[in-house]
C-alpha cells in the first residue's frame, strides 16, 4: 500500500537545500509551481501518468527521498518514510527504493558487474523478509550475463537499461521506481525493455512506481494511475477506468482516444492463426497465436479502428463484431465526431464502453442518436502486440 | 657535482614540499566539497577566504602566520604548552607556510573535478543503499581523480617555490628552513655563488618542468577518458 499526501512548492529562490538535490529537478519539473499529491493505492504496478513537466518525476523523487516535500506524509507499506508532523525523514539508502533512471544512470568507473553488486551492500536491516532476489536469475532474466566483464561506458542505450534494471533490483527493493525507463531508447528496444518490466513484476512480485508519458506503456504494464497535470494529481483509479473515463478525457485522450478492454484468451486457432479474447460484453478475435489460453490480456482499441452499423453487417471481412447501444455523442461541429458506445453485457454492472471516431457525415446519414442500438465493428489486426498487455 | 650542503637544500625542500601537501590534502579535499555539492549561509565569504593566499603578497601571509603561530601568537603558544609543538622557525613551519600557500590551488581544481561529476549518480548510489559517506568516496571520489591529482601536484609545485610566506615566518636557518628559494636567495647576497645559484636554478626549473608535465599528463589521461566515454 502507498499512501501519498504531500506538497511541495518551487519558489523562485534557491532553497537551502544541498544543491545536488535541486539538481535533480530539472528545468521540466520547474515547470510548476506546486506539486501536490493525495493518494492511495495497493497496485502492484501505479503508473504516475501525464505529460512532460507535470510533476511526475518531483513525485517519483519525494517518495525515494531524493526531494523532500514541504508538507505531508508518505508512507509505503504501513512504514513512513516522511511525515512533516512528525518529523520523520527517513534518509534515501534505508529507504529500500530502487531506482532505474531515464538515462540509466550507470556508474562510468565500473564494470557492470560492479554496477550490478553495488546496491548488494544495502544493511540487512532494510532487507526484505522474503527470500532475495539472487544474482544469476536476474543476469539471466535481463540477459546481462555476457556483458558482466565490460565497462559501463561501451554499453548501447538498451543494454544500459537492463543492466539499471538489474542494478536496481539486485538493492532488493520493496519499491521499484521508474522513471521514464525507456524514453531514451528506439521503438524496437522499447518494447524489448517493456517486456523484461514485465517478467520483472511477474518473476519478483516486487511493487513498482512507473512514470511516463506514453499511453501505450501505461496501459499495458500498470494496475492503477495515477492522473498527473499542472503539478497535481488529479486522479487515482484503475487502469480501465482511468482511460475509459470520459472526465479524464482531456488528459489521457491526448494522444490518442480509446477503450482499453480486459479479456481472457479463450481459443486459438492454429491453422488461421488467430486467437480469440472473451470479456463481459462479447469476444475479439486477434491475430497471433502465441498467447496461451487463460492468459488475461489487457487490449487497447483505438477509437480510429471502430466502424459502427446499425444493423448486423453481412458479407464483411471485419471479425470483430460486438452489439451495444450509443450512450454518448462527442459532436464539437467538426468533420469527426466521437461516438460512446456501452457494449451488451451479461451484467451490466460491467457493462464496458468502446469509442469510436466517424465522420460527421456518417453520424448524420445514420441519424444516430443516444440510447440507440449499434454494432462496433473492429478489424482484427486492429490488434498487435504492442496493443496488447499481458497481466498475470 | 652537487655539493653536500646543495644536496640537504634539495631533500629539505622535497620534505617540506611532501609534508605540506599530505597534511593539507584531506582539509583541502573536505573544502573543495563543501564548495562544490553544498549551500550554506556565507559561503561566498567562506571561498574568499580560501583563495586569499593566492592574491595577498605571501609576506603578509607569512606576518599572519607568525603573528598566529609564533611562539607568543594565539594557536602556536597553546601548541607549544599543550603538544609541545613549535612550528616558528622550524622546519614545520615551513611545511605550513607552503601549505597556506599552495592551499588555494589545490581546493580549486578539486573543486572543479568534483562539480564535473554528475550528482545525479551520488543520488543513484544513495538510492542504491550508500551512505552519503559511501557514495562520496566509491563514485565521486574516483571519478574526480584526476583533478585531484592535478590539485596535489600544483600544490607540491607551489610548494617547492614557496619563498615570502617561508622567509618572513621561519626565517632562513641552513639545515632547518632552508628550502631551494631560500637557498638561492642567501646565495645571491653573497659574492662569488654563481655557479652554486644556476646550478640550484636548474634543478628548481628541472622539479617544476617535472610537476607541470605530471599534471598536463594527468589531464590529457581524462580528456582522452572522456572521450571515449562519450563516443
Amino acid at each position: 500500500m502507498i499512501e501519498l499526501d504531500f506538497e511541495k512548492r518551487f519558489s523562485e529562490r534557491r532553497q537551502t537545500l544541498p544543491a545536488h538535490v535541486d539538481e535533480l529537478d530539472d528545468a521540466r519539473a520547474q515547470a510548476v509551481d506546486a506539486v501536490t499529491a493525495s493518494l492511495r493505492s495497493d497496485a502492484r504496478v501505479l503508473a504516475l501518468f501525464g505529460r512532460s513537466g507535470s510533476g511526475k518525476s518531483t513525485v517519483i523523487n519525494i517518495i525515494a527521498g531524493l526531494v523532500r516535500a514541504d508538507r505531508g506524509r508518505v508512507v509505503v507499506d504501513g512504514e513512513t518514510w516522511f511525515d512533516s508532523d512528525g518529523r520523520i525523514n527517513v534518509p534515501v539508502e534505508r529507504r529500500g527504493v530502487g531506482y532505474v533512471f531515464q538515462d540509466g544512470l550507470l556508474f562510468p568507473h565500473l564494470t557492470v558487474e560492479q554496477n550490478l553488486r553495488y546496491g548488494a551492500a544495502r544493511k540487512p536491516a532494510v532487507q526484505r523478509a522474503t527470500p532475495g532476489i539472487p544474482f544469476e536469475q536476474v543476469c539471466d532474466l535481463l540477459g546481462v550475463r555476457p556483458l558482466l566483464p565490460r565497462a559501463a561506458t561501451t554499453l548501447s542505450g538498451g543494454e544500459k537499461q537492463r543492466v539499471a534494471i538489474g542494478r536496481a533490483l539486485l538493492s532488493q527493493p520493496r519499491l521499484l521506481l521508474m522513471d521514464e525507463p525507456l524514453a531514451s531508447l528506439d521503438t524496437p528496444r522499447r518494447s524489448e525493455i517493456l517486456r523484461l518490466i514485465e517478467r520483472v513484476r511477474d518473476e519478483f512480485g516486487v511493487r513498482i512506481v512507473y512514470v511516463s508519458h506514453s499511453i501505450g506503456e501505461v496501459s499495458r504494464l500498470a494496475d492503477d494511475v495515477v492522473v498527473m497535470n499542472a503539478g497535481h494529481a488529479i486522479a487515482c483509479a484503475s487502469t480501465e477506468e482511468i482511460f475509459n473515463r470520459n472526465d479524464l478525457r482531456p488528459y489521457t485522450g491526448r494522444f490518442e482516444g480509446g477503450a482499453l478492454i480486459e479479456a481472457v484468451a479463450v481459443r486459438r486457432d492454429e491453422g488461421y492463426y488467430l486467437t480469440t479474447y472473451g470479456f463481459e460484453g462479447g469476444e475479439l478475435v486477434a491475430p497471433g497465436v502465441d498467447t496461451p489460453v487463460g492468459t488475461r490480456v489487457r487490449l487497447r482499441i483505438r477509437a480510429r479502428d471502430v466502424a459502427l452499423a446499425i444493423e448486423r453487417p453481412q458479407g464483411l471481412s471485419i471479425r470483430n463484431v460486438l452489439a451495444g447501444r450509443v450512450s454518448a455523442i462527442d459532436n464539437r461541429g467538426g468533420a469527426i465526431v466521437e461516438v460512446h458506445v456501452s457494449l451488451l453485457a451479461k451484467d451490466s454492472s460491467a457493462a464496458r464502453e468502446l469509442l469510436s471516431r466517424i465522420s460527421r457525415q456518417a453520424l448524420d446519414e445514420m441519424r444516430l442518436e443516444v440510447g440507440q442500438p449499434v454494432f462496433a465493428l473492429i478489424k482484427a489486426i486492429a490488434f498487435d502486440k504492442r496493443s496488447m498487455g499481458f497481466t498475470a | 657535482m652537487l655539493t653536500a650542503d646543495e644536496f640537504d637544500v634539495i631533500l629539505l625542500s622535497l620534505k617540506v614540499a611532501l609534508v605540506s601537501v599530505v597534511f593539507s590534502l584531506p582539509l583541502a579535499l573536505a573544502c573543495a566539497f563543501l564548495l562544490a555539492r553544498s549551500s550554506f549561509p556565507g559561503k561566498t565569504f567562506f571561498d574568499a577566504v580560501v583563495h586569499l593566499p593566492l592574491v595577498l603578497p605571501p609576506v603578509v601571509i607569512g606576518y599572519a602566520l607568525l603573528l598566529l603561530f609564533g611562539r607568543q601568537g594565539v594557536i602556536g603558544a597553546l601548541l607549544h604548552d599543550w603538544l609541545g609543538i613549535t612550528l616558528a622557525f622550524r622546519w614545520t613551519g615551513a611545511a605550513l607556510a607552503a601549505a597556506v600557500m599552495g592551499f588555494p590551488l589545490m581546493v580549486r581544481s578539486m573543486r572543479l573535478s568534483i562539480e564535473a561529476v554528475p550528482a545525479r549518480l551520488e543520488a543513484a548510489a544513495r538510492t542504491l543503499g550508500a551512505s552519503r559517506w559511501r557514495a562520496f568516496y566509491s563514485i565521486t571520489l574516483p571519478l574526480a581523480m584526476p583533478g585531484i591529482a592535478v590539485g596535489v601536484l600544483l600544490a607540491f609545485a607551489r610548494s617547492l617555490g614557496e619563498f615570502g610566506a617561508t622567509i618572513t615566518f621561519v626565517s632562513n636557518i641552513p639545515g632547518e628552513t632552508q628550502t631551494l628559494p631560500l637557498a638561492i636567495y642567501g646565495l645571491t647576497q653573497s659574492p662569488g655563488g654563481d655557479a652554486a645559484i644556476l646550478r640550484l636554478c636548474a634543478i628548481s626549473v628541472a622539479v617544476s618542468i617535472a610537476a607541470l608535465t605530471g599534471s598536463e599528463w594527468i589531464n590529457r589521461r581524462a580528456r582522452l577518458a572522456r572521450k571515449a566515454e562519450a563516443g
